[in-house]
């Protein structure tokens, strides 16, 4: 009597899976060298990163000078950081007087125990410093940065420059864009005819037109148009320009987001009697915004990079700092320490805020799907 | 097939009409999804709607907490006549609770905030008092124990159960469930149903689109059978399985029960 059929008696313990951990020899043996090919590629890339970096880093560290104030220290084969070291204080406060400087180091202070609070989930209160952030912090930067007021020295705009110019570009770019974004990409969702229609007319206006463009026509042809006595400010008017073409591209970032919920989270929402502010703000946003932290934090970095553009209409930023001190006279021909240096200060804003966004990404990541 | 619309009859018993259907018409487009829907429904009565897709079953019961606009013909829940007004709209939903297809948890939320949510926000109810309710409502479906978890880390059944207490936590008068069980694996289709039966046990008017017929058998007062935006027939479930009286009926029921 045989049958096809099978049955278990005894079910199957669960066991540990095995262990896959190779330690560092065996990682290079499984991923570099698994075979002739692949052994004579990575020995090829290998060698040439060597021969890349190692100059590199010969120039960059080990033949570089770094002591001195003169021209005098540079003496050795490599970099002459001393360039740097001599301009620091003007690559940090461009032409910010010598006797206020104080106040530029606590609106950075400030600023970096705020973002800190915000930016560490250990923190509590979160709410009240994120409002004082966005509404008390700004105001008292204001007074501290420009002056004239509370007993303390005025400091036109046209003296600001170097880091701080590029920290405050871009933050309020940051801060501004974003907001304005949201708005515009639930305006150009909405089924009103006229708020839709203006935020398409908005957004793709802006999109349209290079920045540069627009930084022109902020500090060259607006004043042209404007009767005199309005005459705004012109890191302020780039400032405005600047925040208005960011929030084009963020409007598109945080639309593809909201394109991505499904209707049923709306509807769940309205057949709970949510109204649909609170379907937005608590609901649809959150969710939204989640899936788009890629996206925010790219424009983002580009918003902090394209700072540098305010250069071409007069402004004194980190990078037009350091151009400016390459034509000194006393400091002919470091050019390529100036612009390294530019680039590991940019790149290490943007990095930064890179590697926040990847944390955050995976701290609200909840796992679910829909 | 105008004979079994033009008699609306009610579940005895029941005091008042809780939904009011009248001469109700729709389209998408040029397409005409309802056509001269009546229906009325007392306070207590379970109602269950079948019929093939497309046939404008979930259209119609969408349309009573207006998630959809319908063009002709008017719709009273709980006394409130719906009008197009923001205000008026937002006060019908919050008596009528509704359960998705597909559960429409949110995802960013705790099963506890998902049923608290609308009770802070609509209702304006303190915190503790929104959990406690919350709390007792999962007891009740039996999922308490996970009222910490995301809705990602349930299962379908237990999503849509949680979809249930989400909505009774509004103690809403009227409860609307879209295909509930349509998109769960058959061996969860039970526990909903049973929370479902119970919750018809306990007096709550319900409006049910399914496709088992052992739960209209079970609790209906009334099973209506909708083909091509329209009301074919409308009986008691006995009547309805044993007797259907329209030959679209028939086949519909061969179809689903002759396998």
């Amino acid at each position: 009597m045989t049958t096809d059929s099978t049955f278990r008696t005894e079910m199957i313990d669960a066991r540990e899976a095995p262990d896959q951990s190779r330690g560092v020899i065996g990682w290079f043996r499984a991923n570099l060298f698994n075979g002739p090919i692949n052994s004579i590629v990575s020995i090829v890339v290998i060698v040439l990163l060597a021969r890349l970096v190692w100059p590199f880093l010969e120039w960059a560290i080990i033949d570089a000078d770094w002591i001195g104030t003169t021209r005098d220290a540079c003496t050795g084969d490599g970099a002459c950081w001393v360039f740097i070291s001599a301009r620091f204080e003007s690559i940090i406060y461009g032409f910010y007087p010598e006797a206020a400087r104080w106040r530029v180091d606590i609106v950075f202070a400030l600023l970096a125990i705020l973002v800190a609070w915000l930016a560490v989930p250990k923190m509590s209160r979160k709410k009240w410093v994120a409002l004082f952030t966005l509404t008390g912090f700004p105001i008292i930067a204001f007074f501290l940065l420009v002056g004239g007021s509370f007993g303390l020295e005025y400091v036109p705009t046209r003296a600001w420059g170097g880091l701080m110019l590029t920290l405050t570009i871009a933050v309020v770019g940051i801060v501004g864009s974003l907001p304005l974004g949201i708005i515009l990409a639930l305006g150009r969702r909405s089924k009103m005819p006229f708020v839709k229609g203006i935020c398409v007319i908005f957004i793709e206006f802006w999109r349209g037109v290079p920045l540069i463009t627009v930084l022109f026509m902020a500090s060259v042809m607006l004043p042209l148009f404007v009767p005199g006595e309005l005459d705004f400010d012109k890191l302020l008017r780039a400032l405005i320009g600047i925040m208005f073409f960011w929030s084009a591209y963020m409007a598109e970032v945080i639309r593809s987001g909201l394109q991505a919920i499904g209707k049923g989270q709306n509807e769940a929402g309205q057949a709970l009697g949510l109204s649909y502010w609170q379907r937005t703000g608590l609901i649809i946003l959150p969710q939204a915004l989640k899936m788009v932290i890629p996206g925010i934090v790219n424009t983002f970095i580009a918003l902090f990079k394209d700072t540098s553009l305010v250069l071409i209409i007069g402004l004194f930023d980190l990078l037009a700092i350091i151009r400016a001190g390459l034509t000194d006279s006393n400091w002919l021909g470091f050019s390529t320490e100036g612009y390294v240096f530019a680039a590991a200060v940019y790149w290490i804003f943007c990095f930064s805020m890179s590697r926040y966004s990847q944390y955050i990404e995976r701290r609200l990541n909840t796992g679910h799907k829909r | 097939m105008s004979e079994a619309t033009a008699s609306r009859t009610t579940a005895p018993g029941s005091d008042g009409p809780m939904i009011e259907i009248d001469h109700l018409n729709k389209w998408y487009g040029s397409f005409h999804v309802l056509r001269d829907i009546n229906l009325t429904v007392t306070k207590g009565e379970r109602i269950v709607i079948c019929g093939p897709s497309g046939s404008g079953k979930s259209t119609m019961i969408r349309c009573i907490n207006h998630l959809e606009e319908h063009q002709q013909g008017s719709i009273v829940v709980n006394g409130v006549p719906m009008t197009n007004d923001v205000k008026r709209i937002e006060q019908i939903r919050r008596n009528v609770g509704m359960v998705f297809q597909h559960f429409n948890l949110f995802p960013h939320l705790s099963v506890l905030e998902n049923c608290c949510l609308s009770q802070i926000w609509v209702q304006k109810k303190p915190r503790a008092e929104a959990e406690k309710t919350a709390m007792e409502y999962l007891e009740r479906v039996q999922i308490a124990d996970q009222a910490l978890k995301y809705p990602g880390q349930l299962s379908g059944g237990q999503q849509q159960r949680v979809a249930i207490a989400r909505a009774l936590c509004m103690r809403p008068e009227v409860m609307l469930f879209d295909e509930p069980t349509s998109a769960l694996d058959p061996e969860m289709i039970k526990e909903v149903l049973d929370v479902m039966i119970e919750l018809a046990h306990e007096g709550m008017t319900m409006l049910c689109v399914t496709h088992e017929m052992g739960f209209a058998k079970t609790v209906a007062d009334r099973v209506i059978f909708m083909d091509q935006g329209q009301i074919i027939e409308e009986a008691p479930p006995h009547e309805f399985f044993n007797n259907p009286r329209s030959e679209r009926t028939q086949l519909f029921l061969s179809q689903i029960l002759g396998h």
